[in-house]
């Protein structure tokens, strides 16, 4: 879009500029967002803070390939939110922890244990350390909301009487404490997911897995789950790895984020990071949701040639969003300028802007200082396009 | 009616009565089970054998269309095994079982298919095994189709035993071909008929009482 028209409106000095900016987007094939502590998840030694740690791990249907080559860790006691479109391969993974899923190739360590391999009666044992709450709560309905919570214990041979009090504490845990004796229909979604939740949690797990469970609810409902998980990861530091293809979800409480396409890691890294920074194609098309986008009536007057207006999209993100960055542009370049669109959000406490400026669209120079000025404040600056008329 | 008839007609819900309620017991102690092994082994099931799905589903199958009163007399041999006769209401209860066994295994397997399989994933997740899944999710969530196909069952038993009388078992159906319409008594008749009539309906009374306070799908 960038190219198409330089060669009709800029100069060699516009192009030059520009092509630092696009250098980002060509990045390699997985793109890590480097904190202080992520380091490449190959190399990383069993480590003991490692609850999941997935190593080029693949599984095909048929012809077509689940997963393809997945690296993943999560760390003790943080929240990992998974996000794909549907058949991105994001059910076949998760289901790989516990072994529901069986990987062709590659290491499953749970724990710094092998799991792949393991034979069905081995796994039971260590599916215990593992909770999992599902899209559709998959409680029984033969059963009394307690009986539900205490079934985990129940297959683990506790005694009755140790069963029922600790449903009863876990059911105070989710609120759900005056439900004890209902049955599951009775209640309703977020109620039911709550009961998820308690029965997952029974066994103490290491490891919460949350396969799309906000998915079938509404979006209060979701807030009200997403704030109990999160709780939950607080109070007990339970580690939890989530599934979803909602980037409000990921947002909301996940703590790194891992974009998965066609089976693969496309990106990962601190939530707010990715959301700043995003560089693959697909994260950039999960966040269009949630974050602002050019209005599409001005996205389908966009001209590659001269127009009136030059509208340019600002990416800004951390420190460099707290200062007073358009007045300081106003300042420092004078001329006109217009906001058209965007905001600054916050992410993990961090501020996360997206901006839409229109410009004069004739003056190549102007162009290029509003360029630099603002590179110089560490955003990452996108020409857009012209519009013919005002916007 | 004349007492001598009255009282045949009580000895005849007797027969029925036994015929049905044994039948239909032996019929359920191993139709379950084997409903049980036709959805644990098909593909994808608990305990996947395709070999012993397909051998199972045709032996089922082939009892299956057998017609009953071939069956009764095909089985002579067998019943005179089991019971030591082949004639009277005990021996009928052999062939009438050897029926409904597969017919109801039938029956519970489609209950048992019904199962969400999220329920079994999410037994198998919390570290359940096969019998688990068994005792904890199959059963307790099917058991409203169970209890509802075995009252189905009854009913087609009760229908079959009209045709015990052929080896002597007795029961209403043959009470009615015997006096009702081979002797004209049509007093006799309308009485059996009567008493089919609330027997079935009882029955299925029962059965849908107990299927509405089991479900709990709401």
């Amino acid at each position: 879009m960038i190219g198409a028209w330089l060669s009709g409106a800029g100069g060699p000095l516009l192009s030059g500029l520009l092509s630092h900016f696009r250098a980002v987007e060509t990045g390699s094939e997985m793109n890590q967002h480097v904190t202080a502590e992520l380091a490449d998840p190959v190399n990383i030694a069993a480590g003991q803070d490692d609850v999941v740690r997935l190593v080029d791990l693949k599984r095909r249907f048929g012809a077509t390939p689940a997963l393809d080559g997945v690296l993943l860790t999560v760390k003790k006691g943080e929240i990992l939110g998974i996000i794909g479109r549907s058949g991105a391969g994001k059910s076949t993974l998760i289901r790989c922890l516990n072994g529901l899923e069986r990987p062709d190739s590659g290491d499953v360590f749970i724990e710094g244990r092998e799991i792949g391999r393991l034979g069905e009666r081995e796994l039971q044992p260590l599916r215990r350390r593992i909770g999992m709450i599902f899209q559709h709560f998959n409680l029984l309905s033969a059963k009394t909301v307690e009986d539900n919570v205490a079934l985990p214990l129940k297959i683990e041979g506790r005694p009755k009487a140790e069963r029922l009090a600790r449903a009863a504490e876990l059911l105070d845990l989710v609120g759900l404490s005056e439900k004890a004796k209902a049955y599951p229909s009775s209640l309703s979604g977020g109620q039911k997911q709550r009961v998820g939740i308690a029965r997952a949690l029974a066994a103490r797990p290491a490891l919460l897995l949350s396969d799309e469970a906000t998915s079938a609810l509404d979006p209060e409902t979701t807030r009200s789950i997403l704030a109990l998980l999160k709780d939950i990861n607080r109070q007990l530091g339970l580690t939890i790895l989530l599934i979803t293809h909602e980037m409000e979800v990921i947002r909301s409480i996940a703590d790194r984020v891992a974009v998965i396409d066609a089976g693969r890691i496309v990106e990962q890294g601190p939530v707010w990071s990715v959301f700043a920074e995003p560089h693959s194609e697909i994260t950039r098309s999960l966040l269009g949701g949630i974050r602002p986008q050019l209005p599409a009536e001005i996205a389908g007057r966009l001209l590659p040639g001269a127009g009136a207006e030059l509208i340019l999209r600002i990416d800004v993100a951390g420190e460099a969003a707290r200062g007073p960055l358009l007045s300081d542009l106003a300042v420092a370049v004078p001329g006109p300028f217009r906001l058209v669109h965007g905001g600054i959000d916050h992410v993990q406490q961090q501020p996360v802007g997206t901006l839409f400026v229109a410009v004069a669209g004739n003056d190549a120079r102007h162009l290029a200082e509003v360029i630099a000025f603002l590179k110089a404040r560490e955003a990452r600056v996108e020409v857009l396009g012209h519009v013919a008329g005002s916007v | 009616m004349s007492p001598v008839l009255f009282e045949l007609l009580l000895r005849s819900i007797w027969e029925t009565v036994l015929m049905t309620a044994a039948s239909g017991l032996i019929s359920l102690v191993f139709g379950l089970p084997l409903g049980l092994a036709l959805i644990a082994t098909e593909r994808g099931g608990i305990a996947e054998n395709i070999w012993v799905n397909r051998a199972l589903g045709a032996v089922i199958n082939g009892f299956r269309s057998v017609p009953f009163i071939i069956l009764l007399v095909a089985l002579i041999p067998v019943t005179r095994l089991i019971v030591g006769t082949s004639i009277g209401t005990w021996a009928a209860i052999v062939p009438l079982s050897i029926a409904a066994t597969p017919y109801y295994a039938r029956i519970a397997e489609v209950s048992l298919r019904e199962v969400d399989h999220g329920l079994i994933e999410a037994a198998r997740a919390m570290g359940g095994n096969r019998w688990t899944i068994i005792r904890e999710v199959l059963v307790p969530e099917a058991l409203p189709g169970i209890v509802a196909g075995f009252t189905v069952t009854l009913v087609t038993l009760i229908g079959a035993s009209a045709m015990a009388g052929a080896i002597g078992a007795g029961g209403l159906g043959d009470l009615a071909i015997r006096y009702g319409y081979q002797r004209f008594e049509t007093s006799v008749m309308v009485a059996v008929v009567i008493v089919l009539i609330i027997l079935v309906c009882g029955i299925q009374w029962v059965g849908d009482r107990l299927v509405a306070r089991l479900d709990r799908r709401g």
